[in-house]
């Protein structure tokens, strides 16, 4: 009843979705299932109408559509229960299930509030959640927060002709295993009124509540798994495997690194939240990959280390030395550098130009009694220009109009040129396209020959699998396991994501 | 393969660069200049209608109205360039004015005797103003508008409990000459104005402080992620921005020869008018001390030379206002921000 046919997405340096078949049958369970950055939040905008394909089309009973924004979709049945939770915390319940859609209990201009409980507590009912629809929604659960999300959804029964589908997004990643097993029931009962399209990243919940899943790599479609014809293990290899470029990832570049020198210890560092009883070490010239699922506490850790939590158990030291005040400037001042994942926000400042940007976090080496040294500014913005071959018209050139590959050398380049021997990197390559990639990984493979020890979290298992000495898997905020990664015998990455899921 | 991937790859980057550095510049380059412009066009506009605005007595007229303003001026710009926004103006100016008229008289009355010492005192006094403001504004986390308008408030009750709602006059001719004595045509008040304005560039340019100022305004999370740190930065933004209105409330009351609990009055409006037509974006990050002379010389020129021309005065107040919105508007690239709050 609801299909798409050959859908395509580019967006800028990257290609989405790729030829996308995808069919849900009436009172269907489908399962989806990929990687980080496989395509699956593309596929489910597509779905829900918040982005247009470029090709292809999307059929509801047989009748090709086009939406222009999610609220076309939900008029024809699309509904979608979101991951982080899109309820209006300051409003009541009822307000946020009929959210624009006021209109029917108003009479002449005034809201007949006691109609809109009346109809709430009817949509609540369908998810069996006994709350007075006039509670305010910051006062209740999390997972009472995902029923009345859900239950919100449902509102377009009565508001459209036919079925339902409704997508949900992680539904499970706050839930306790009963709760879970509530919502599933739930969702089964449901079936009769709407077809359901589950995304999650936890394996054998996928598998229980699916009919069939959709395996998404690389924006394709890899495989449709019926229900009950594979196992968890085929899935996830299906999800990962592809052939590793050794040489994209400069493995013939890695060397051993010096075990005698350790620059950073985290000694059973536990966070405020579920990261617990942390312990690792860096090495110089080592290049340490912490993998786990989003949310998994990976980067908790980084900014950990960077100062930007606080522990409340366990010691950090960097360089031998305890860290007792966790701020950005201390860390920094100890010589650790971090290239955030969001680039834009936490990364460089758009409008100011390169060598603003490259001096920020040193500025007191630059300046003489408030006094900045402009000339010297601008001679080590050059030279790294130069060493990073930074396509920039000119150390005056606005940051905000670089490249993105372009503006993740000049945060390489801001710590790296103030003397940073700490490095981490939380998705250095986000975003890039394949040649910017590659730049990075060689930029990696530097700073390791200069006695550079870095902390990574990657985009892909690959690229951890490829640029690692060590591997970290974390899981709900504790290790896992650690894994060697040197060259020759590097693991494969189904073996990180058994730990990992 | 892989190389010449990456040579496609980079080939795109560069072709992808010159296509912006031939569009973009062209509408960043024409908001940047416009206020210049818009300037030029309305004293061109003026003499047309009337050859008289076109005189260095004129000029001077307009010069000696828009010094304390631009003492103002520059100090909020400062402060909007870090992205916050200072309120306290009116209540800092008053209070200045009315400290340094009260110790000025009392310590003789004239600049040839001790008296002088209530100007540096003044400048102090604007720095500790300002340096209260910021702490309320950063210790104890109240949105910045707040604060100061808050401390204005303060201020301007001040002002009235030291000078009993009385006016202090000041007739010493020392002093007065900065309004009176006039090389080249102009009162030695606005050579001492321009002379605060190359010390207000110097900071912005040339200093760490400077810019610290457009670090936290372009980007205040990165800003704490380089290691600033964010908090002193804000409070010293607005210590300075205290002195250059102590240095407003000092030009104020030469100008005048009087201080009173509304030598302040004003002011808000006027240099928050001036900083935003002259090309200083309120979300923090653009523009500098030179916008804000090219924003104060265009609101005292459309002063001037409506009056110049004989439009009732109180056409003034909505045509600045108007001016506002146009300026923001064109300066604001709005696709960029979906919901304004």
């Amino acid at each position: 009843m609801y299909a798409l046919q050959k859908v395509d997405k580019k967006f800028p340096g990257v290609h989405a979705l790729k030829a996308i078949d995808f069919q849900v049958g009436r009172g269907e369970i489908v399962g989806l299932v990929g990687e980080n950055g496989a395509g699956k939040s593309t596929l489910m905008k597509v779905i829900y109408g918040a982005y247009q394909p470029d090709g292809g089309q999307i059929l509801v009973d047989g009748k090709s559509v086009r939406f222009a924004n999610p609220r076309q979709a939900m008029e024809r049945g699309i509904g979608m229960v979101f991951q982080e939770q899109s309820l209006i915390a300051n409003l009541t319940v009822m307000e946020n299930i009929f959210l624009g859609y006021e209109q029917q209990f108003v009479r002449w201009g005034v809201i007949n509030w006691r109609e809109m409980a009346e109809a709430a507590r009817h949509q609540l009912a369908k998810v069996k959640l006994d709350i007075d629809p006039a509670t305010v929604t910051s006062s209740l659960s999390f997972a009472q927060r995902q029923l009345v999300e859900l239950a919100k959804v449902l509102t377009l029964e009565e508001r459209v002709e036919g079925h339902l589908v409704i997508l949900l997004d992680e539904p499970t990643s706050v839930l306790s295993s009963e709760e879970v097993q509530l919502l599933f029931r739930l969702i089964r009962e449901l079936t009769a009124r709407a077809s359901f399209i589950f995304v999650s990243h936890r394996m054998d919940e996928v598998m229980e509540i699916s009919d069939r899943i959709y395996v998404l790599k690389d924006g394709q479609v890899v495989d449709v798994v019926s229900r009950g014809g594979s196992s968890a293990e085929t899935i996830q290899h299906k999800m990962v495997g592809r052939n590793v470029n050794k040489e994209y990832y400069r493995e013939q570049r890695q060397k051993p690194f010096d075990s005698s020198r350790t620059l950073v210890e985290l000694d059973g560092v536990s966070l405020p939240g579920r990261v617990t009883d942390i312990s690792l070490k860096l090495h110089a010239g080592e290049v340490l990959c912490i993998v786990g699922t989003e949310g998994s506490g990976r980067e908790a850790i980084l900014r950990t280390i960077y100062g930007m939590r606080t522990p409340v158990e366990g010691r950090v030291l960097i360089k031998g030395q305890e860290v007792t005040s966790f701020s950005p400037r201390t860390a920094a001042s100890l010589g650790v550098g971090y290239v955030p994942r969001e680039r834009k926000i936490e990364g460089i400042v758009a409008g100011m130009s390169v060598y603003e940007n490259m001096t920020l976090s040193q500025l007191g080496r630059h300046s003489s009694g408030g006094v900045l040294k402009l000339a010297e500014e601008k001679a080590l913005a050059r030279d790294w220009i130069k060493r990073l071959s930074i396509k920039a018209h000119s150390e005056h050139a606005d940051c905000g109009n670089l490249s993105g590959g372009n503006q993740q050398k000049v945060v390489l380049a801001k710590w790296r040129s103030g003397g940073s021997d700490i490095m981490l990197l939380d998705h250095p390559t986000r975003g890039l396209d394949i040649g910017a990639k590659e730049d990075v990984y060689e930029m990696i493979r530097d700073m390791s020959d200069a006695a550079v020890g870095i902390v990574l979290v990657a985009d892909t298992l690959e690229e951890a699998i490829g640029l690692a000495h060590t591997i970290i898997v974390v899981k709900d905020g504790r290790i896992q396991k650690t894994f060697g990664a040197t060259s020759g015998v590097k693991p494969t990455p189904f073996d990180l994501l058994h730990h990992m899921i | 393969m892989s190389t010449s991937a990456s040579d496609t790859a980079a080939q795109g980057r560069v072709a992808m660069q010159q296509t912006r550095a031939f569009r973009r510049p062209s509408r960043e380059t024409l908001i940047r200049w416009a206020p210049l412009l818009v300037l030029i066009a309305l004293v061109v506009v003026f003499t047309a209608i009337n050859p008289a605005f076109l005189s260095l007595r004129n000029f001077g007229r307009i010069a000696i109205a828009s010094t304390p303003a631009l003492m103002v001026a520059i100090g909020v710009t400062f402060i909007i360039v870090m992205g916050s926004i200072d309120l306290s103006m009116e209540g800092t100016i008053a209070v200045c004015a009315c400290v340094f008229a009260y110790f000025f008289l009392s310590w003789g009355g004239t600049l040839l005797s001790t008296a002088w010492v209530a100007i540096p005192l003044t400048l102090l006094l604007g720095a500790v103003l300002g340096l209260l403001n910021g702490l309320v504004h950063v210790l104890l986390r109240i949105p910045s508008f707040m604060a100061s308008l808050a401390m204005g408030f303060v201020g301007i009750g001040l002002a009235i409990l030291i000078t009993r709602g009385e006016k202090f006059l000041i007739e010493d001719e020392v002093f007065r000459g900065l309004v009176t004595y006039r090389v080249l045509g102009f009162p030695i008040m606005v050579y001492l104005a321009l002379a605060a304005l190359v010390v207000a560039w110097f900071i912005q340019s040339y200093t760490r402080l400077g810019r610290n100022f457009y670090a936290v305004g372009g980007g205040e999370e990165l800003a704490h992620a380089s290691g600033l740190d964010v908090r002193r930065v804000r409070v010293m933004g607005f210590m300075l921005a205290g002195v250059f209105y102590a240095l407003a409330a000092l030009f104020a009351v030469g100008r005048l020869g009087v201080a009173e609990s509304v030598s302040g009055a004003n002011f808000m409006f006027v240099s928050i008018t001036s900083v935003v037509v002259g090309g200083v974006a309120l979300w923090g990050g653009i523009g500098g001390v030179w916008n804000a002379l090219v924003g104060v010389l265009i609101v005292n020129v459309i002063n001037n030379g409506m009056v110049v021309i004989g439009l009732p005065d109180f056409l003034q107040d909505g045509v600045l206002g108007f001016l506002v919105i146009v300026a923001v508007v064109l300066s604001t690239d709005r696709r960029s921000v979906s919901f304004v709050k």
